[in-house]
């Protein structure tokens, strides 16, 4: 049964916005909770497992807003009611469910355990909400700095160690760097357009009237600017590999999967509904980001030794191909994105993961040269190490290859041929350096180590969960697809505006 | 009214605030001339808000709030990087390299 809320009255707007709600009281809760027991050393296991009640709460209201078909009575003023919101709710969730469950032994184990850190893990969940429902510029603006302040300082949540803060500190500075040209990106477009909400900018401009404007050039290359930085687009990527790497390893997975995987809603939302018609304005900055991106990542992550900078830089590559999603501008592009955030959050998770368990203090000094011989000890460890790269490649047989598969589709649906084949290009330089991790497990004799990493394994309870739940599902997406391609496919239904197509007024 | 001198003076603002980020080496001047971008931003909005109602003038608000609470988390994680290395000099603070 559809449900049509009616966003001009109170009572219609706090429904709508019931998830976030629900989160945002939680998190209090959960954080005067924390602040009551901070002396309790096991409170930060008891508060981890609150947050993961309210996290599941936020995703069954998602996932009933979804099925009921909630829509607006209207036209969404501040927040989007419409699937690509749920979808990508459901995606960032998620991924903040799998970091919690990752985070319960590792807090305690390199003595971080402070009950905080979920509190602040809900509060970045709820500026991403925000960010992938936003309907206006501001709401999005608001949602991005709520999601940003709280990984800052998740970033530099290990307050004992140097590495932590300077983290902290460079994420901190570039971070605030960007919003600044985020925002003269808007204020530039409101300027232009007179309006901040999404659907009216794109009414606005369907006249052609604004094509070239140069406030609105000038606006939408600032946004394109600050969006670089959030979603570590090269040439604004300098922080990725220092900031993932000072970073306690399962915020980096978070950083990497939800953090990024937000970031390209928001830019998805704004190009494709707002300006998904003056196509000229973005299209060709974008494409030039998406190739460097995606070549420059690549062929960085070959130099590197160690295992958290490799997957630090194979970030950004993968940002690369999502960049080309973005490109295309359509609801295809959207749904291609919706999928392949999903199957990047399993297993980039997943391996950040694994990451935290073969390591100790940081795991920044884990090489890839250390899983030598790892196969022989730990056949497990080493499959489920296996599966994940091999996603991470793009595959045949697992969940990156199909969502490579709709990436590239989406992007020759367009006609951007040259796009496709720099994206594979890309892939075959990836190989470069997911495959010698394979190797190195697998063809190569233990060699003598100072830690010897097979026996150190420390995999045990929710974390080993985490690994096998992402292992199973990239292997059963990967031959199974159907059913969740249909959910993308829905996911990006109503994201052009719909007012438009039909030609009625608003 | 004047609008095309305010945006003038913001986009000198902005500018004055991106060449300081991108010059200065002192981790508190490089964090003044990052809410110099965004004051920028607030004065770019209300000079249009003169035209175009008073929604720009509210986003000022929401702005202003931010700012704050980026200042809040801001000086705290200067703070502890000064804990660990007696130094705000970005020059100095070197352990994490690409």
């Amino acid at each position: 049964m559809p449900v049509a809320i009616d966003l001009s009255a109170p009572g219609g707007v706090a429904l709508a916005l019931l998830p976030e709600i629900l989160l945002t009281v939680w998190a209090c809760v959960l954080l005067l909770l924390a602040a009551w027991q901070h002396r309790d050393p096991d409170a930060h296991r008891r508060i981890g497992g609150l947050a993961l009640v309210g996290l599941v709460a936020a995703l069954v209201v998602m996932v009933w807003f979804w099925k009921s078909g909630t829509r607006p009575a209207g036209l969404p003023l501040m927040i989007a009611l419409d699937t690509f919101r749920y979808a990508g709710a459901i995606v960032f969730l998620i991924g903040a469910i799998l970091t919690v469950l990752l985070s319960l032994r590792y807090l305690g184990r390199e003595r971080i355990a402070v009950p905080e850190y979920y509190a602040l893990l809900l509060f970045a969940v709820i500026g991403m909400l925000l960010m992938g429902g936003a309907a206006d510029l501001i709401v999005l603006f608001l949602g991005l700095e709520t999601m940003s302040l709280a990984v800052y300082v998740l970033a530099g949540i290990k307050r004992r160690s140097g590495t932590s803060a300077e983290a902290a500190l460079k994420y901190f500075l570039l971070g605030a760097f960007a919003s600044g040209f985020l925002l003269y990106g808007i204020a530039l477009i409101y300027g232009a357009t007179g309006t901040t909400n999404l659907t009216v900018i794109a009414f606005q401009l369907s006249d052609g009237g604004l094509q070239d404007s140069a406030l609105l050039s000038i606006g939408v290359a600032l946004l394109l600017v600050g969006f670089g930085f959030k979603v570590a687009a090269v040439p604004f990527h300098m922080w990725v590999p220092d900031v993932y790497d000072g970073a306690p390893t399962p915020i980096s997975g978070f950083m990497a999967a939800a953090v990024k995987a937000a970031g390209f809603a928001a830019l998805i939302r704004i190009m494709v509904t707002a300006l998904g018609e003056s196509t000229a304005v973005w299209q060709g900055a974008v494409w030039w980001l998406a190739v460097i991106t995606m070549l420059i990542g690549n062929l960085i992550a070959l130099a590197q030794r160690r295992l958290k900078r490799m997957l630090a830089y194979s970030s950004i590559g993968h940002a690369g191909y999502l960049l080309v999603a973005v490109t295309s501008g359509t609801p295809a592009g959207a749904s291609a994105f919706l999928f392949y955030a999903l199957v990047y959050t399993l297993m980039t998770i997943g391996a950040f993961g694994l990451l935290a368990a073969l390591g100790r203090d940081g795991e920044s000094e884990v090489l890839i040269d250390d899983l030598s011989g790892l196969a022989a000890g730990r056949p497990w460890i080493s499959f489920a190490m296996a599966v994940f790269m091999l996603s991470l490649l793009g595959f045949p047989g697992t969940a990156g290859f199909i969502g490579k598969w709709y990436i590239l589709s989406a992007a020759i649906g367009t006609g951007q041929w040259l796009l496709a084949v720099i994206l594979v290009l890309g892939s075959v330089v990836s190989a470069g350096y997911y495959l010698p991790v394979i190797m190195n497990m697998y063809m190569r004799e233990p060699v003598e180590r100072r830690p010897d990493l097979s026996a150190s394994v420390d995999l045990v309870g929710a974390a080993r969960g985490v690994v096998a739940t992402a292992v199973v599902l990239l292997i059963l997406l990967g031959v199974w697809p159907n059913r969740v391609l249909d959910l993308a496919v829905d996911g990006s239904r109503d994201l052009r505006a719909p007012a438009l197509v039909t030609g009625t007024s608003p | 009214m004047l609008l095309g001198p305010a945006l003038g003076v913001s986009a000198i603002l902005f500018s004055l605030g991106v060449a300081g980020v991108l010059l200065r080496r002192n981790v508190i001047i490089i964090f003044m001339c990052i809410e110099l971008m965004l004051n920028a931003a607030n004065l770019a909005f209300v000079a249009f808000a003169q035209q175009l109602g008073p929604e720009g003038q509210v986003i000022v608000f929401f702005v202003m709030a931010v700012a704050a609470a980026e200042a809040a988390v801001g000086l705290a994680i200067i703070l502890a990087i000064f804990r660990h290395r007696q130094t705000v000099d970005l020059g100095d603070i070197n352990l994490l390299r690409g």
